[in-house]
């Protein structure tokens, strides 16, 4: 199998990687002590195991599980045995070492992470399907080094301001470092609209449009000349 | 007299290779200081929950240097700071003090 270790602490990553390395069913591919660079070390490579550590700071193991759509089999480490009621509501989890680890503890889990059937997570019955269609409304953004899901629907305006943009939705505000262009694809074409340079709507939340604005929840927003007759075709119009 | 800090987790783990003890010892030596410094400037910020983060980092490090009771020690206050409550604050920094000098003299 092989592995990564995700640990803010070097010496918790030294010694489990010490002892991936006695261990003969496991292959080190990678290590890091930030989730972020973690997670996107994952969407770009199969990994069969994570040594994930539940308490670092800003962005715990718990939320790096979450974030994952088809999370590996995962072994947590912890220095705190609290949390192991909670891991095991997880089903990728296969096991919980409390630090500091003992080599025994460590192949027993590995042993256990090999034997470890994950329950089948591509079906075709309708909870996979309303999972599926979950996960597709949601969208995760980097601030402050946190990853944090929106959920896409309730986004209703998208603004350009320098090297950020403002995302508003119903309930909340999100400044991110990005660009119209780098969101607008991540966005469903059914629901939403460049209808401006600097502004993308969420046409279902459209109040009114007079003359060359629209206006959405409390922002009036200008419609550029060149975008509005794709705006009028997406209206249903009596 | 308070337990002393020792090298059994450390030298039980590498199994006798010197080269993985130095490397263990040169990390505790780098870490343990930068983990102490990161806890206090939490304290002094008033920064509890902070505080109380780098404090649970700090367990690890006292259980490698096998200091049993000082871990049962740091697990309460932990709990402790986040309920501000600082009574056992001067026993737990005794342990650090204890630690950091233990490792400061380690080659």
């Amino acid at each position: 199998m092989n592995c990564i270790i995700i640990d803010d602490e070097e010496m918790a990553r030294a010694i489990i990687e010490q002892f991936t390395l006695q261990n003969n069913n496991l292959t080190l591919d990678a290590q890091f002590s930030d989730a972020i660079q973690a997670i996107k070390y994952l969407n770009q490579h199969h990994v069969d195991l994570i040594f994930l550590d539940i308490h670092m700071p800003t962005f715990s193991g718990f939320d790096l599980i979450q974030t994952l759509k088809d999370p590996p089999k995962i072994i947590l480490t912890s220095s705190d045995r609290n949390f192991a009621i909670e891991a095991f509501e997880y089903d990728c989890i296969v096991d919980y070492l409390v630090k500091p680890i003992t080599k025994e503890r460590f192949d027993k889990a590995v042993n256990k992470a090999i034997q470890f059937k994950t329950p089948p997570t591509i079906s075709k019955t309708e909870d996979s399907k309303e999972a599926k269609k979950d996960s597709e409304n949601d969208l995760y953004v980097n601030m402050d080094r946190r990853l944090i899901k929106i959920d896409i629907p309730t986004i209703y305006l998208i603004e350009a301001k320098g090297d950020y943009i403002l995302i508003k939705t119903s309930g909340k505000n999100y400044t991110v470092h990005s660009t119209l262009k780098k969101i607008e694809v991540k966005l469903p074409d059914d629901l939403f609209l460049k209808i401006h340079r600097s502004y993308i709507i969420n046409i279902k939340k459209i109040i009114d449009i007079e003359d060359n604005s629209v206006l959405i929840e409390k922002d009036v927003i200008p419609v550029s000349r060149s975008n509005r007759p794709e705006l009028m075709k997406r209206l249903n119009l009596l | 007299m308070k337990e002393q800090p020792n090298l059994s987790y450390i030298n039980q783990l590498s199994g006798g290779d010197l080269a993985f003890e130095a490397k263990l010892i040169s990390i505790v030596k780098r870490e343990l200081p930068q983990e102490v410094e990161a806890y206090k400037k939490s304290l002094n910020d008033k920064k509890f929950q902070n505080a109380a983060d780098h404090v649970h980092k700090l367990k690890h490090k006292i259980s490698i240097l096998g200091l049993e009771l000082s871990y049962q020690l740091a697990i309460d206050y932990e709990e402790d700071l986040l309920n501000e409550d600082f009574s056992k604050q001067k026993e737990f920094e005794e342990v650090l003090q204890i630690m950091m000098r233990f490792v400061e003299e380690l080659k």
